[in-house]
């Protein structure tokens, strides 16, 4: 027995050149929350598949509670003890949550070498004389032989009893969870699950395999607030069950109220581990980062005052042909930032999506000067003279082509161009890659992208941060006037975010007009001129970041509108008009 | 002829012929249940069936030759798994690569052999094991009775293997493994299940069976070898195609191979229905040719209806034809 439950020792995993981890050591106690903190990229993801057998180390030692030992598959974590949910969850969508728990379930290993040593203690062969110790040895293998037959007669009654999928298996799992104090409903299909759902299912999993360490990797990326909470109040009663948790985030606010220690990645190496109580978010940035960051968003007013887009009575119809916009109307100014908030899937996707023309328009008009945009080929939008750049949610789902290089990605928007690319078709048919390395490389060094060529590396291999930077480079080339970007932060770390949100101001400040679609209201509120409150399609109103707060938009989001949370000022204001 | 004895007939030959599609149809549902898209069911099936036959004829033996074929239909499946799973080679590929290979192999052995390919007639007690067996008062059974109780033991033992099949896919945690690996094997890895076992296992055994398609065919065919066709014609790829069209499900394959199986026997078939029913007439106006194109019109038919409508218990397995490497990002 050993006070650690995990110990990393001297781990060193690289991928071709790149060094992931270098030589990083952590422990995680027993009954202890230790957050991962890092920067995308600084390896932490790396070295937790390490422990769960996804990747090998290549060089150094794992310790799992004072043992050493060689993590070569995920079947060997699980044996372990060791249980991780990761950021993408390894769920099969068609099947209920029961089966999914039920497709890891070992049999029952009837342990013969065990028996036979309890036999060798029964029948002792120490001190006997000769025809004592072969009647002896006779007596152990008549009970062995017998012993053999019972546990091929357990295999072959277990085999039936147990191959066989019955019905008791949803109520087995539904009582496990319930015991672990979750709520589960085990016949559901995960496919008709929300995501906490999901989640609460990944943790039920692992722990009816019997896991005593818990990986997160990025638990909250996907969660409500209230979600947050829940998932917390679960890690610390299994904390106090003695589990050692090991959680990954980019979010301060939660290393500093869920975690005992942090230790920090930075670029592949452990900078730190300190307790959690000595530390502030200033301190954790510094550690990640490498210097100092300056936490703070700016908006500043800028004298544009042109109205560039005119959304008016907008209504839009998702696949299932409920109305996902329904009757929306506002006004986006040049050099300016308007927010939108929202519940996530409440027509955020759908609006982003029609004004860019991906999504069919069932009425109402979008107003670009004087021309009605609604309804127009996303081609058609581009050559009527609009710069409309959208960044889609899916980065490398919509944005870009994974493995694609980047001065590729570079081609794929720009190829139409006349400048330097293919000025028709026709007579000049082949791809000109001299101006597209020359644009990829001019984007990698304005926006600080880390990638070690612009050429030969594929998209998908650059962290999420850098990939963010790449689509946000590739679209303000072209000089936008209006840009559209939906949760550009997702899953980013500080200094990337940070870095993207300085790159949508510097738009700003040219006069461009830019719908953010986000979801940390903080942030919104920090960095948003206005912002639009979306609930179920419906427009709850549009506020002005400084005449605002949180709370004010967390009740809009859920459906209370603008006039009655403002009901005195508007009488205020009604008032001193007149 | 009454119109009985004609319909009798008829569903006789739908069975008796199209079974052989019934083989090839499970084997690739296992195939592909596991994730593998393995498109060389017309090559296994016929190489399968050239093992078993000659195995069979040399051993006077029908055990030999079901053990026979099923073990040339593995070994096409073990060099598919070795090369899909473990060299992670692309599946289309090497689908289509091993029906050219089972082929060439079967032309090879059978031109090779000429005037010395062996003759049924030779091996009287393996010839007597296909014979169609006579099960007294079921059998005498109007219309339905010869057609479902008199068929050769071949044709059960294919009703059996997808019986079986459909239980072990959707009742056992074995099949409930494979379906795993077939959605997700990132979730099924995590979860410990050793992919390359399952698929190895899924691919080989599904290949075996296809193999045991291909001797009922050549005892079908009444083991003729002529230079210039196979004794599979095509079969094997309307094999794939009725895995879509059975949602692949095994059991439903049953009935899917009678529905398709109908269009494959109308032509040789439409003379005794004509003469029972004279309506039918207008069957006989119909060209040959028609009518030898109808099965892969069909087949075509299918494949666009099932692409297009997507419904919601889809049984497609999500990850089928993609490799699985656990360290790729």
């Amino acid at each position: 027995m050993s006070e650690f439950a995990v110990q990393l020792k001297n781990i060193t995993k690289t991928f071709g050149s790149v060094v992931a981890n270098n030589k990083v050591d952590l422990n995680v106690r027993k009954g202890e929350i230790l957050a991962l903190l890092g920067e995308n990229g600084s390896g932490k993801t790396t070295l937790m598949n390490m422990l769960s057998g996804i990747y090998r180390p290549d060089k150094g030692q794992i310790f799992i509670d004072g043992t050493k030992v060689y993590i070569d598959s995920p079947e060997d974590a699980k044996k372990l003890g060791i249980g991780m949910i990761h950021q993408h969850f390894k769920l099969i969508e068609k099947f209920t949550a029961a089966d999914n728990i039920w497709l890891g379930i070992e049999d029952e290993p009837f342990d013969l070498k065990d028996k036979f040593r309890h036999v060798d203690s029964l029948y002792p062969c120490e001190n006997l004389d000769k025809a004592a110790l072969r009647k002896q040895k006779m007596r152990r293998l008549s009970v062995k032989t017998k012993l053999c037959f019972s546990a091929l007669n357990y295999k072959i009654v277990n085999y039936f009893r147990t191959a066989f999928l019955n019905g008791s298996r949803f109520d087995k799992v539904n009582k496990v969870a319930h015991d672990f104090g979750f709520d589960l409903d085990s016949r559901k299909k995960v496919c008709d699950m929300a995501v906490s759902e999901k989640q609460t299912l990944e943790i039920v999993k692992v722990l009816y395999y019997g896991a005593n360490i818990l990986v997160l990797d990025e638990p909250t990326a996907v969660l409500t607030v209230q979600e947050i909470e829940k998932l917390f109040s679960i890690l610390r009663k299994m904390k106090e069950k003695g589990c050692a948790i090991i959680i990954i985030t980019h979010k301060l606010n939660e290393v500093l109220e869920i975690s005992d220690r942090v230790t920090v990645l930075r670029k592949g190496e452990n900078v730190g581990t300190i307790v959690t109580k000595d530390a502030d978010e200033q301190l954790l940035t510094e550690l990640m980062v490498g210097e100092k960051v300056d936490l703070k968003i700016e908006c500043e007013k800028t004298d544009f005052d042109e109205t560039l887009l005119k959304v008016q009575n907008l209504t839009v119809q998702n696949s299932e042909g409920t109305n996902a916009i329904d009757d929306v109307s506002f006004e986006l100014r040049s050099g300016e930032i308007l927010g939108v908030a929202g519940i996530s899937g409440c027509g955020q996707k759908e609006l982003c999506e029609s004004i860019a023309g991906l999504c069919p328009v069932k009425s109402g008009s979008i107003m670009y000067g004087n021309e009605n945009i609604a309804g127009k080929h996303p081609l058609d939008i581009i050559n009527m003279g609009i710069s409309m750049s959208f960044i889609p949610e899916d980065r490398l789902g919509m944005g870009l082509a994974g493995s694609m290089n980047v001065a590729d990605n570079m081609i794929l928007k720009t190829y139409r161009n006349a400048k330097g690319f293919m000025p028709k078709s026709f007579l000049y048919p082949f791809v000109d890659r001299k101006n597209a390395k020359a644009l990829a490389n001019k984007v990698v060094e304005e926006l600080e992208v880390s990638t070690p060529d612009v050429d030969k590396i594929p998209v998908r291999r650059l962290s999420g941060g850098n990939v963010q930077k790449v689509l946000l480079g590739r679209e303000i080339e072209g000089n936008p006037r209006v840009i559209i970007t939906a949760y550009p932060v997702r899953g980013l770390d500080i200094n990337s975010s940070y870095c993207i949100y300085d790159i949508l101001n510097r738009e700003k400040r040219k006069g461009t007009g830019v719908l953010f679609v986000g979801e940390d209201l903080d942030v919104m509120l920090a960095l948003c001129d206005r912002i639009l409150v979306l609930c179920h399609g419906k427009v709850m109103g549009i506020v002005k970041h400084n005449q605002s707060t949180k709370e004010d938009l967390g009740l809009m989001m859920t459906g209370t509108g603008y006039d009655e949370i403002y009901k005195d000022e508007v009488k205020e204001e009604a008032v001193t008009n007149g | 002829m009454d119109i009985a004895e004609a319909l009798g007939l008829f569903i006789f030959a739908i069975i008796s012929y199209n079974i052989a599609l019934l083989y090839g149809t499970v084997g690739e549902i296992l195939n592909e249940k596991a994730g593998s898209l393995n498109l060389g069911v017309e090559g296994i099936m016929a190489v399968g069936g050239m093992g078993g036959y000659l195995i069979g004829c040399s051993t006077d033996s029908m055990f030999a030759a079901l053990l026979g074929a099923f073990i040339v239909g593995g070994l096409c499946g073990l060099l598919f798994a070795f090369l899909t799973v473990t060299l992670q080679a692309n599946q289309n590929v090497i689908g289509l690569t091993i029906t050219t290979f089972g082929l060439a192999v079967y032309f090879f052995i059978g031109r090779g052999l000429g005037d010395k390919f062996p003759k049924l007639a030779d091996s009287p007690s393996f010839q007597n094991a296909f014979k169609a067996v006579d099960m007294g008062a079921l059998s005498d059974i109007p219309v339905i009775g010869k057609a479902l109780f008199s068929q050769s033991p071949l044709v059960y033992l294919a009703i059996a293997i997808a019986i079986v099949a459909g239980v072990f896919l959707k009742r056992t945690k074995a099949g409930l493994r494979v379906r795993a690996v077939g959605e997700n094997p990132g979730a099924a890895d995590s979860a410990g299940i050793n992919i390359t076992a399952v698929k190895y296992t899924n691919i080989i055994c599904g290949t075996g069976i296809m193999g045991l398609g291909g001797l009922y065919l050549s005892l079908y065919m009444g083991g003729s070898f002529e230079g210039s066709a196979t004794w599979t014609n095509g079969l094997g790829w309307i094999a794939i195609a009725l895995v879509i069209f059975a949602n692949w499900k095994p059991i439903a394959a049953i009935f899917g191979t009678l529905i398709f199986g109908l269009f494959f026997t109308l032509d040789t078939s439409k003379l005794v229905l004509i003469d029972a029913m004279p309506f039918l007439s207008f069957l006989s106006k119909i060209p040959t040719e028609l009518y030898s194109a109808l099965p892969f019109i069909i087949t075509a038919i299918v494949l666009i209806i099932s692409s297009v409508r997507k419904h919601k218990n889809n049984n497609e397995p999500s990850a089928i034809g993609l490799n699985y490497f656990r360290e790729e990002r």
